[in-house]
């Protein structure tokens, strides 16, 4: 995690060498820094005071409690009792746990990729200059904001139920309809269009990340007798890649906490089959219906565990791939 | 001579217009069918609410044969008892309150990693860049022990007092990206005139981060709005839900029989979302993009 963590601190500082002012950032220590002094001392810690408490009382507290709670048992009720790895071993055993970790590992395999992929392509669709292209854009962005909502979970729920609307067009294209809600076979590809749907949050990031590309390089390569797909492949997705690395690195983080929809298109089962239980939501179940809050801490630590080697993965195999341009190491 | 050359470069910028025509027709057919699928859902959804109770599910035509306003009518009815009201004001209390909790605790602490220098900054940025990737669910329990030991559940505090305490570093990151883009000669200005810290803070700066300080709201606003699962742990009340968890509740309980009510609901939760996106649409997106660029 610290790795992840200096890496990230970097690519911030990266942003800030390119603005206007020439100021040492926070994240890049040593060379060139103007003198301190014991006043700017107390002020800093006054003006970090609200971030450095929430930090020690809300994430880092609690952390170290959660890692102590999951080698223990604990219901709220009774004083926790230490356990050892017993948690960890019936997690491992726990089919439902199993399960639960199928399905997230399923939905982020396939959904990310898609999502991204979605998003790109709809960037590099607008990003043809042609009129309306600003309107289009906070169109396409519109359900990424409203994604996660209760009410968007109804309404796909609604659509999507036997007889719904998704029959319907189904049934028009003479395919057998019966519901995806109700089809264990059906409901992860109908929580994958969820998550498609919401791809104008990466796409205006693309987008973003498309206009910072400098004409003449692409004029240079047809110059060069460049085609198009040379181009793209050559300028563009080169050019593109830090931010296609910050999307693929959020959207992955995001894409395992997904909780609310689930829960609600399921009716808070999870089911049918536990084919929508995903890794948050037996930790909510565990922890918030069953209150086996040693169980739940312990899923939460493997949840962490798991996100971290997997963002340690994305950093280290990004300096293959990740172009930086202009940045002096 | 001349006469050809201008023919034929008239004829060449013909082609070129009527091929830049093409691309364009071409563009503009793609993109309406993207905007056709991408607003089908919700489209759907609004006019389903205008639509009798049993001609919604399965019903793919947008436009309703009979409209009526029925399923508003047994929405704002309410939930055994408690008004529709009072889940809208619960909302609203909990949005303003984290709006007003993260424009606070979010400026100053972006003014301390941006424009103070102090020992220990760098680590700090790095940890508070770090508690962005963090999967915030390893938190859920230990932070409702702590509350529920407070005797806070059921209140409003534990869904508040987080963003009075910058937790959520997208805010700050957002912020110090943006005091970064000011010149610090207003700073240096400012300090010859003989201000602190705080002067320099809440009389030069501050002003100047409006654009920040609009997004940043916003985005509070709405997501607060939308949360979910932080009322659904500590808020046990029907007099202290939120919509969301007001509409679960109705979904449960009228279950198959009230489509109608149940799209007027939805309707009902998402209009100030709505309203926010079309007024402030060119802050979101633009919010969005230069976070991506700079992240």
């Amino acid at each position: 995690m610290s790795a992840t963590t200096t890496e990230r601190g970097r690519q911030a500082g990266r942003g800030s060498a390119r603005g206007t002012t020439a100021q040492p950032s926070p994240a890049r220590g040593g060379a060139a820094k103007p003198p301190r002094n014991r006043s700017d001392t107390r002020a800093g810690y006054a003006f970090l005071s609200p971030w450095l408490l929430g930090f020690g009382l809300l994430t880092a507290g609690p952390m170290l409690m959660s890692l102590y709670l999951a080698f223990t048992d604990y219901n709220l009720f009774r004083a926790p009792e230490f356990i050892g790895i017993d948690n960890f071993t019936a997690l491992f055993a726990d089919p439902r746990f199993l399960k639960s970790a199928q399905v997230t590992a399923i939905y982020v395999l396939v959904g990310v990729p898609v999502k991204l992929a979605a998003a790109l392509a709809v960037a590099l669709l607008l990003n043809a200059k042609h009129r309306g292209q600003g309107t289009y854009r906070s169109m396409f962005y519109a359900p990424s904001l409203i994604g996660a909502s209760v009410s968007v979970a109804i309404v796909w729920r609604a659509m999507f139920i036997d007889d719904g609307v998704a029959d319907r067009v189904q049934q028009f294209f003479g395919l057998p309809g019966g519901g995806w809600v109700g089809d264990p076979g059906m409901t992860m590809p109908m929580m994958i269009l969820l998550a498609v749907w919401q791809f104008g949050a990466p796409m205006v990031i693309f987008l973003a990340g498309l206009k910072q590309i400098p004409a003449e390089l692409h004029e240079a390569a047809a110059v060069d007798g460049a085609g198009p797909i040379r181009r793209f492949v050559s300028v563009t997705i080169p050019m593109l890649s830090p931010v296609l690395f910050f999307n693929l690195l959020l959207e992955t983080i995001g894409a395992f906490q997904v909780f609310s929809s689930a829960f609600i298109i399921s009716g808070g089962t999870g089911g049918p089959a536990d084919s929508t239980l995903f890794y948050t939501f037996y930790l909510y179940i565990k922890g918030f219906t069953e209150f086996r809050m040693g169980y739940a801490s312990a899923m939460a630590w493997v949840l962490v565990v798991v996100v971290g080697i997997i963002t340690a993965i994305l950093f280290r195999t990004s300096r293959a791939w990740v172009h930086y341009t202009g940045d002096v190491r | 001579m001349t006469t050809a050359m201008t023919t034929v470069s008239a004829t060449a910028s013909a082609v070129a217009s009527r091929k830049k025509r093409t691309s364009s027709v071409v563009f503009h057919v793609l993109v309406l069918a993207i905007a056709a699928v991408i607003l089908y859902p919700g489209l759907w959804m609004v006019m389903s609410s205008f639509k009798p109770n049993g001609d919604i599910v399965g019903n793919v035509n947008l436009w309703p044969e009979t409209w009526t306003l029925d399923n508003y009518v047994s929405a704002l009815g309410g939930i055994g008892g408690v008004s529709f009201w009072s889940f809208v004001l619960n909302s609203l209390i909990l949005a303003v309150g984290s709006v007003v909790g993260i424009v606070l605790s979010a400026t100053v602490s972006a003014y301390a990693f941006a424009r103070i220098n102090f020992p220990g900054r760098g680590v700090y940025f790095a940890i508070m860049i770090g508690t962005m990737l963090l999967p915030f669910h390893v938190v859920i329990i230990p932070q409702y022990i702590l509350f529920n030991s407070m005797g806070m559940v059921n209140t409003f505090l534990p869904l508040l007092a987080p963003k009075f305490l910058a937790t959520e570093a997208f805010f700050v990151f957002l912020m110090v990206q943006f005091l970064r883009g000011l010149p610090r000669e207003l700073d240096e200005a400012a300090r010859i005139d003989g201000c602190g810290h705080w002067g320099i803070f809440r009389l030069v700066l501050l002003p100047l981060m409006r654009p920040a300080v609009i997004t940043s709201s916003i985005f509070a606003f709405i997501w607060s709005w939308n949360d979910f699962l932080g009322p659904l742990l500590y808020l046990k009340q029907p007099e202290t839900y939120p919509l969301p968890i007001a509409l679960r509740i109705y979904v449960d309980q009228t279950s198959v029989s009230d489509y109608g009510a149940q799209m007027a609901m939805a309707v009902l939760a998402l209009v100030p979302v709505l309203l926010f996106f079309v007024l402030f649409q060119r802050y979101l997106v633009d919010g969005v993009a230069t976070q991506g660029l700079k992240g």
